[in-house]
C-alpha cells in the first residue's frame, strides 16, 4: 500500500468511528468514549505527519476506487495532497486532539454526540483540505458546517447559543448554495468537476461573463467560511457562544480553510483565465477591509470570547492579504502565520474556558481583578497577548514578517503598516483585558454601568454544578501545548524556507493539473533560502509589541470602552449597530458582498 | 426554454434571500433557505438536460440521447445534504422558541454589537 492510497483514510476513519459512536456511544462509559476520540485524533495526527513527510518534492494523487481519468476526462473523485494541504490536515487533527484532551475535564458530563460531532468535524475539515474536486469541496464544506452548527448550539438549553447556531448555519448554508450555483455554471462550461480538469478545460479560454460569475459564486461560499467582511457577522456570534474547546477549532483552522479553498480554486482552476493582477486587487481590497473592521470591533468588545473572535477576523484579513500577493513567500508567510496564530488564539480561547469554569463569566468588566489568584494563567494569558502582536520567536513573528516582506516585494508598501497596526490593536486589546482581569488595573466599573448585551449572556457554559475550585492539569497542559506548538513554528530552523517551498508548489497550478491528470512526477522547485529573521522583520515586530503595550495601558484607563457607547464617535456606533445579531441583516450583507466581489473582479475585465 | 429555467433558478435564489431578510418567523426563515436551495436543483437539472433525451439507463437498450446523469447524482447529494441541514435548523428553531418564547428574529436580541 502506498502513502497516496492512505489519503482517503484520514477522512473515512474519523467518519466511520463517529458513526459507530453515534450508535453505541450512549452505552459506553465516558472514559471509553474519550479514549476512542483521542485515539482517532492521534491517528489522524500521525497520518497527516506521514503525508507531510511524503510530499517533500511531490504531490500525492489518489483516484478513489481506481476511477482514473481517460484522455484527461474522468467521473472519478481525486485526492491531491501537496505540502500545504497536508500541513493544514495536521493542524486540523492536532487541534482536535488538544481540544479533546481539554474537554475531558472541561465538561463534567458530556453527551456521546459531542465526540461524534468532533470526529465528523475532523473528517470534514481534513477532506476539504485534501480533496481535488470542486463538488467534493462543497460536500466536505457542508459536512464540517453541519458539525460546526451543532457544536455551536451544543448548550441547547440556553438562549444565545441557539441563536448563534442559527445565524451561523443559515449564513454558511446560503454561502454553500451560492457556491453550488457557481459549480453548476463551471460544469455547464467545461463538463468537469475536478479542480484539475476544470483548469485543463479552461486553459487558453477567454474570461467571459460566465467564467467570472462562476468564479465569484464559487469563492463566495469559501469566503463566507473565511469570515471576510462583509460575510463575517456569523463568526463573532458563533465564537462567542460555542464551548471553548470548539472555539479553538473554529478560530484556529476552520476559518482559514475558507481562505485556502478560495486560493486553491483560483490557482488550479482559474489562474489561466482570470488575470492575476485583477484577482489580487480584489482579494487585497477584501483583506484590508476585513483586517480593519476586525481590529476596530475587537477593540470595542468587553466579552472576552467575542473580543478574540473579532481578533480572528482581523487576522484572517492579514492572511488573505499575504496570500493574495500570489508569491511563494506570501503564501508561505500566510501558512506560517496561520500555524502560529492557531496555537496562540486557541490557547487564549482555552484560557477563557478556564475563567468561565472558575468565575462563571467571560466579561472583562465583571472579571475585573478577580483573576489575581490564577498566577500561572496570568502569565500564559499575557505571553499569548504579546505573541499575538508578533513577539519573536513565536510562529506569529515568522508569518508576520514573511507576509510583510512579500507585500513590500510585490509593490504594496502599505503592507507593513497594516500588519503592524492590526496586530498591535488586537494584541493590545487582549493585553488590556489581561491587565484588567488578572491585575485589576484601571477603574472598576459598577455592574449597572457596564454596557449592554454581552453582560446578559453570563450563563456558565459548562455543565459543572459547582464551579471548579482549581484548574485541572489536563486543561493547563492543553494551553501550554498549544503555546509550545506556536513557538515551534517560530524556532524550527529553515521553516521559512520550507513554507516558501510549499507556497511555490501551491501556486504552481499547471504542475498540479499535469500531476493530477497524468501520472507525471512533480516538477522540481528552484532551491531558495528564505528567513524571517531580517532586520526589518525584527524592527517591525518590536514596533508591534511596543504599540500593543501602549494600546493596552492607554485603554485600561479609557472609560469609553467600558462606559456606554454614547460618547463613542458616531462611526464607531454605526459599525457596532451593523453587528445586529439579526440573520436577515447578515443575508442582506452577504448579497452586498457578492455584488461587491463580482464588481471588483468583473469590472476591470470589461 | 432553457433560458426560462435559468431565470427561474435565479429568481428562486433571490426571492429566497429576500424572504430571509424580511422574515418574522424562524420556521419561515428556514423554509426560505429551502427555496434558495431549490434554485440549485433547477440549475443543475437544466444544465444536464438534452432535448429529446431519455433517462440515462443503459441496461437493455442503448438510447442515442440521454440526459446527463452526473448532474442527477449531484442533485441527489444536494438533497441529502440539505435534508440534514434543514432538520438541524428546524430543531434549533424549536429550541429558540423554547428558550426565547418567540420565533421572531427581530425579538432575538441576545447577540448585539
Amino acid at each position: 500500500m502506498t502513502t497516496a492510497q492512505l489519503t482517503p483514510v484520514i477522512v473515512a476513519v474519523p467518519l466511520a468511528v463517529a458513526a459507530a459512536l453515534a450508535v453505541v456511544g450512549r452505552w459506553l462509559p465516558r472514559a471509553v468514549r474519550d479514549g476512542v476520540g483521542l485515539l482517532t485524533a492521534a491517528g489522524a495526527v500521525a497520518l497527516s505527519a506521514l503525508f507531510i513527510a511524503a510530499t517533500a518534492d511531490t504531490r500525492l494523487v489518489e483516484w478513489v476506487g481506481g476511477w482514473r481519468p481517460v484522455q484527461g476526462h474522468s467521473v472519478g473523485i481525486v485526492f491531491v495532497v501537496d505540502r500545504l494541504g497536508a500541513s493544514l490536515a495536521l493542524l486540523v487533527s492536532a487541534l482536535v486532539l488538544i481540544a479533546l484532551i481539554y474537554s475531558t475535564k472541561y465538561f463534567e458530563d458530556v453527551e456521546s454526540h459531542y465526540h461524534v460531532l468532533m470526529l465528523a468535524f475532523l473528517g470534514g475539515m481534513s477532506g476539504f483540505a485534501l480533496t481535488g474536486d470542486l463538488f467534493d469541496m462543497f460536500v466536505f464544506f457542508e459536512l464540517m458546517g453541519t458539525a460546526a452548527y451543532a457544536l455551536t448550539g451544543y448548550k441547547v438549553e440556553e438562549k444565545a447559543p441557539v441563536q448563534a447556531a442559527l445565524n451561523f448555519g443559515v449564513v454558511n448554508s446560503l454561502g454553500a448554495y451560492v457556491t453550488v450555483v457557481g459549480i453548476a455554471l463551471i460544469y455547464a462550461r467545461t463538463g468537469e468537476l475536478g479542480l484539475a480538469q476544470v483548469g485543463d478545460a479552461l486553459h487558453g479560454e477567454h474570461a467571459d461573463g460566465l467564467v467570472v460569475a462562476a468564479f465569484v459564486l464559487i469563492i463566495t461560499g469559501w469566503l463566507v467560511k473565511a469570515a471576510v467582511a462583509p460575510f463575517h457577522f456569523w463568526l463573532a456570534d458563533a465564537h462567542a457562544m460555542a464551548p471553548a474547546p470548539v472555539c479553538t477549532l473554529f478560530s484556529g483552522v476552520m476559518v482559514v480553510l475558507g481562505v485556502y479553498g478560495a486560493m486553491r480554486v483560483y490557482t488550479v482552476s482559474f489562474a489561466d483565465v482570470l488575470p492575476e493582477p485583477d484577482v489580487r486587487r480584489a482579494l487585497l481590497v477584501v483583506g484590508v477591509v476585513t483586517a480593519v473592521v476586525g481590529a476596530l470591533m475587537c477593540f470595542l468588545q468587553s466579552h472576552l470570547k467575542r473580543m478574540l473572535a473579532f481578533s480572528t477576523i482581523a487576522h484572517v484579513g492579514l492572511f488573505l492579504c499575504a496570500a493574495a500577493t500570489l508569491t511563494p513567500d506570501g503564501v508561505g508567510g500566510a501558512a506560517a502565520y496561520v500555524a502560529g496564530h492557531a496555537g496562540i488564539k486557541a490557547a487564549l480561547f482555552l484560557c477563557c474556558g478556564v475563567l468561565l469554569n472558575r468565575f462563571a463569566s467571560v466579561d472583562e468588566v465583571h472579571l475585573h481583578g478577580r483573576g489575581r489568584s490564577l498566577r500561572l494563567l496570568t502569565w500564559l494569558w499575557m505571553i499569548c497577548g504579546l505573541a499575538l502582536a508578533g513577539l519573536p520567536p513565536f510562529g506569529t513573528f515568522t508569518g508576520k514578517s514573511l507576509g510583510e516582506e512579500a507585500l513590500v516585494a510585490s509593490g504594496y508598501h502599505w503592507g507593513p503598516l497594516l500588519f503592524v497596526l492590526v496586530s498591535a490593536v488586537t494584541a493590545g486589546t487582549v493585553l488590556r483585558a489581561g491587565l484588567r482581569v488578572f491585575f485589576g488595573v484601571g477603574e472598576r466599573v459598577r455592574h449597572d454601568d457596564a454596557p449592554g448585551p454581552e453582560s446578559e449572556n453570563e450563563e456558565p457554559e459548562t455543565e459543572h454544578e459547582t464551579r471548579l475550585a482549581h484548574t485541572p492539569i489536563q486543561m493547563t497542559a492543553a494551553i501550554i501545548m498549544l503555546m509550545l506548538g506556536s513557538l515551534a513554528v517560530g524556532v524550527v530552523p529553515a521553516l521559512a524556507t520550507h513554507v516558501a517551498e510549499a507556497g511555490a508548489r501551491f501556486l504552481d497550478g499547471a504542475d498540479y493539473i499535469r500531476q493530477a491528470l497524468t501520472s507525471a512526477s512533480a516538477s522540481p522547485l528552484e532551491p531558495e533560502s528564505v528567513t524571517s529573521w531580517t532586520e526589518e522583520g525584527l524592527l517591525l515586530s518590536a514596533l508591534s509589541v511596543l504599540l500593543a503595550a501602549i494600546v493596552a495601558v492607554a485603554s485600561t484607563h479609557a472609560r469609553q470602552v467600558t462606559r456606554g457607547r454614547e460618547i463613542a464617535p458616531s462611526f464607531v456606533r454605526g459599525i457596532r449597530a451593523v453587528h445586529s445579531g439579526h440573520v436577515g441583516d447578515y443575508v442582506a450583507w452577504l448579497l452586498v458582498g457578492v455584488a461587491g466581489i463580482a464588481a471588483l473582479v468583473g469590472v476591470p475585465l470589461t | 426554454m432553457r433560458m426560462l429555467l435559468f431565470c427561474c433558478a435565479g429568481w428562486l435564489l433571490l426571492i429566497g434571500c429576500y424572504g430571509i431578510v424580511v422574515s418574522r418567523n424562524l420556521i419561515h426563515t428556514v423554509i426560505c433557505l429551502v427555496v434558495c436551495q431549490s434554485s440549485t436543483y433547477l440549475i443543475l437539472l437544466g444544465i444536464g438536460y438534452r432535448s429529446g433525451g431519455t433517462a440515462p439507463v443503459f441496461s437493455d437498450t442503448s438510447p442515442s440521447t440521454v440526459v446527463d446523469p452526473v448532474v442527477q447524482a449531484l442533485c441527489l447529494t444536494d438533497v441529502v445534504v440539505s435534508a440534514t441541514v434543514i432538520a438541524l435548523f428546524l430543531a434549533l428553531a424549536l429550541q429558540a422558541h423554547k428558550q426565547h418564547g418567540t420565533v421572531d428574529p427581530d425579538e432575538l436580541t441576545s447577540l448585539r454589537g
